[in-house]
C-alpha cells in the first residue's frame, strides 16, 4: 500500500464503494424477502438463496433464448428477465408455502431443518436441469461499460442499473407494506395472529402471499446477481449466511434497519477486501457485528413502542 | 341472532365448558356473569373459532358456524372484543380500525367516530400508546367496522376507570339501537351488567346455572354467585 497518494486512496475508496453497491443491492433484496417472511410467520427460510438462483437461471434462460432466436430482443431482454425472475420465484414460493411451509408456522427449528432440506433438493434440481457448470447471462450492451464522472474513477453501468432497480423495488415493498390493504393485513397478522383472524383477516392467505412475495424479491435479486457473477446450482446458497447477518444485524422488525445493515455489511466487506484477503475481510466484519450485537441484542434498529 | 347448543370445550383432556346452551335474540343484550375461571373467555373463544370445540353447534342468523375458521365467522356476522382488548400495538388507531374492513373500499363507517370521538382525535397515534379506556373503545370500533350482527365482548370493564365504565354502558346500548345488534357481554361487575343487559346468565364451572331478567331482585340473586 506504500506510495499511495491521498487522491489515489480516495479513488480506490469510491470505486470499491461502488463495487460494494452491487453486492449491497443483492444483499438488500435477499434480506428484505427473508425479513418479511420471518416477521410474518416465524419461518426461517434456508432455501431463500435458491429462490435467488431461480431468478438467476430465469435471466440466463431468457438471455440464451434471445441470443439464439431473437437477437433483436437482446437490448431489452434484461427488463423482461427481472419480471420473469420475480414471477418464477413467486410461483415456486407459492407452491412451497402450500406444500411445506404452512405446516411449519411458529416452529423456527423445524422450519430451519425442513427448508435446509428443500434447499438441497432445489440445488440438485438445478444441477439436473442446467448442469453443474456455471453459466453466464450475456449482458446487453447498454449494461456494459462504465461512467467516468472524474478521471480515475470508473463506475460500472450495470452497478448503477442494479442500484436503481433495488431502490425501486425497495420503495415498492415499503409502499405495499405501509399503504396497501395487504400490507395492513400483513402487519396486523405479524403483531397478533389470533386477533387478526378474529377481525376477519384470512391469515393463511396473507401468509401465502407474503411468502411468495419474499421469494419473488429474491428472484429479482437473482436477476441482479447475473450482472455481477456467473450462475451455478449453489450460487444462491453462498448468499444465505450474509443475508442472515444482515437481518439479524438490522433487527428483524425494522425495514430501515435492514437497509442500513445491508449497506454497512456490503460496504465494509467490499472496502476491506481491497486491503486484506477476502476471508480476513469476512472475519473482521463478522467480529465487528458480534461486538455490536453484544451491545445491542435487538439489532441496530428496534421499534420504539410500548407493548 | 345467536344460538348456542350443547357447546363443550376442552383444553387437552380437561373439559372446562360443558354442554352449554343459550340463545340471544336480535337487538337483545345478554350478560354472561361469572367469577374468574368459570369459563367465560373459553366460551367466547370457542364461539369465535379460536378454540376448537368437542361438540355442539353455534348459529348466527340461522347459519351454522361451528366448523368455520375465525375470519369466516367474522364474515358471517360475528364480531369479538377480547379480554385485554388485543389492540395491534404498532398500528395507528386508524389502521387498527381499518383491519376490520371487509371490503376493498377504505371507508370506516361514520357512526364509529360519532360513537367514539376520541378515536378521531387520536387517529394517527399508535394503538399501543393509548390508555386502557381508549383501547377498549378502539377494540369496539374495530369490531363494529366488520359490520356484525352479533357482538361478543369479554369483560369490557376490566382495568377501566369507573367514570368510563358508565360511558361504556351508554355506548353499548346506543350501538344496539343504532344497528339493531345482538350483544353478549361477559362480566364480573354486576352494576355494569345491570345497566346494559336485558337478561343475565350465570356461568359456574362451565355450565349455566341461573338466568335472570334485569329487574328488581336480579341484583341480589346474581350477586351471591359473584361473591367469593
Ligand atoms: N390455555 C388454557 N389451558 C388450560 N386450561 C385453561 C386455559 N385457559 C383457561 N383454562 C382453564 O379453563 C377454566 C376457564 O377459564 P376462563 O375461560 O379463562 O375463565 P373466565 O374467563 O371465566 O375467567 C379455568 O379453570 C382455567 O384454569
Ligand atoms: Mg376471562
Amino acid at each position: 500500500m506504500e506510495g499511495l497518494t491521498l487522491e489515489e486512496f480516495g479513488a480506490i475508496l469510491v470505486m470499491q464503494g461502488f463495487n460494494g453497491l452491487s453486492y449491497f443491492c443483492v444483499l438488500l433484496l435477499m434480506a428484505l424477502g427473508l425479513a418479511i417472511i420471518f416477521g410474518q410467520m416465524g419461518v426461517i427460510n434456508m432455501a431463500h438463496g435458491e429462490f435467488l438462483t431461480i431468478g438467476a437461471y430465469a435471466t440466463f434462460l431468457l438471455s440464451w433464448l434471445s441470443e439464439h432466436y431473437a437477437p433483436w430482443f437482446m437490448p431489452y431482454y434484461f427488463l423482461l428477465a427481472v419480471l420473469l425472475g420475480f414471477a418464477a420465484a413467486f410461483a415456486v414460493g407459492h407452491l412451497t408455502e402450500l406444500a411445506l411451509i404452512r405446516h411449519l408456522y411458529r416452529r423456527p427449528l423445524d422450519s430451519l431443518l425442513a427448508t435446509w432440506g428443500l434447499a438441497l433438493i432445489m440445488q440438485q434440481g438445478f444441477r439436473s436441469l442446467f448442469g453443474a457448470r456455471e453459466v453466464s447471462a450475456t449482458l446487453p450492451d447498454w449494461l456494459l461499460g462504465s461512467w467516468q464522472p472524474v478521471s480515475g474513477i470508473d463506475i460500472p453501468l450495470n452497478g448503477l442499473f442494479v442500484m436503481a432497480l433495488t431502490m425501486l423495488l425497495t420503495a415498492g415493498v415499503l409502499i405495499l407494506t405501509y399503504r396497501s390493504r395487504w400490507g395492513l393485513q400483513m402487519r396486523a397478522t405479524t403483531q397478533n395472529r389470533v386477533m387478526a383472524g378474529a377481525v376477519g383477516i384470512d391469515t393463511q392467505q396473507v401468509d401465502r402471499f407474503t411468502f411468495a412475495l419474499g421469494c419473488g424479491i429474491a428472484g429479482v435479486a437473482g436477476a441482479a446477481f447475473t450482472t455481477i457473477g456467473s450462475t451455478g446450482p449453489t450460487s444462491g446458497s453462498l448468499y444465505i449466511v450474509d443475508t442472515f447477518l444482515v437481518v439479524v444485524f438490522g433487527g428483524a422488525q425494522s425495514m430501515l434497519g435492514t437497509v442500513a445493515s445491508a449497506f454497512s455489511i456490503a460496504q465494509a466487506s467490499s472496502i476491506l477486501e481491497f486491503f486484506m484477503t477476502g476471508s480476513m475481510a469476512k472475519v473482521s466484519v463478522l467480529l465487528t457485528i458480534i461486538v455490536i450485537l453484544m451491545m445491542r441484542p435487538e439489532g441496530l434498529f428496534r421499534a420504539n413502542v410500548r407493548r | 341472532m345467536l344460538e348456542v347448543n350443547g357447546l363443550s370445550v376442552a383444553y387437552g383432556q380437561s373439559e372446562v365448558v360443558h354442554d352449554l346452551s343459550f340463545a340471544v335474540g336480535t337487538g337483545e343484550i345478554v350478560a354472561l356473569m361469572g367469577r374468574n375461571g368459570m369459563g367465560k373467555t373459553t366460551t367466547f373463544k370457542a364461539l369465535m373459532g379460536i378454540l376448537g370445540i368437542r361438540s355442539g353447534s353455534v348459529r348466527v342468523n340461522g347459519q351454522e358456524l361451528s366448523a368455520s375458521a375465525p375470519h369466516q365467522r367474522v364474515r358471517s356476522g360475528l364480531a369479538y372484543v377480547p379480554q385485554g382488548r388485543m389492540i395491534f400495538p404498532n398500528l395507528t388507531v386508524r389502521e387498527n380500525i381499518m383491519t376490520g374492513l371487509q371490503t376493498r373500499a377504505c371507508a370506516i363507517p361514520q357512526d364509529v367516530f360519532t360513537l367514539f370521538p376520541v378515536l378521531l382525535e387520536m387517529s394517527q397515534r399508535r394503538g399501543g400508546n393509548l390508555s386502557g379506556g381508549q383501547q377498549q373503545q378502539l377494540a369496539i370500533a374495530r369490531a363494529l367496522t366488520t359490520n356484525p350482527s352479533v357482538l361478543l365482548l369479554d369483560e369490557p370493564t376490566e382495568g377501566i376507570q369507573p367514570s368510563i365504565i358508565k360511558d361504556l354502558a351508554r355506548v353499548l346500548k346506543e350501538i344496539r339501537t343504532l344497528r339493531g345488534l345482538t350483544i353478549v357481554v361477559s362480566e364480573q361487575v354486576l352494576s355494569f351488567a345491570l345497566a346494559v343487559a336485558d337478561r343475565l346468565l350465570v356461568i359456574e364451572r362451565g355450565q349455566i346455572v341461573d338466568e335472570v331478567t334485569a329487574m328488581s331482585g336480579a341484583a341480589e340473586r346474581v350477586s351471591r354467585y359473584l361473591s367469593v
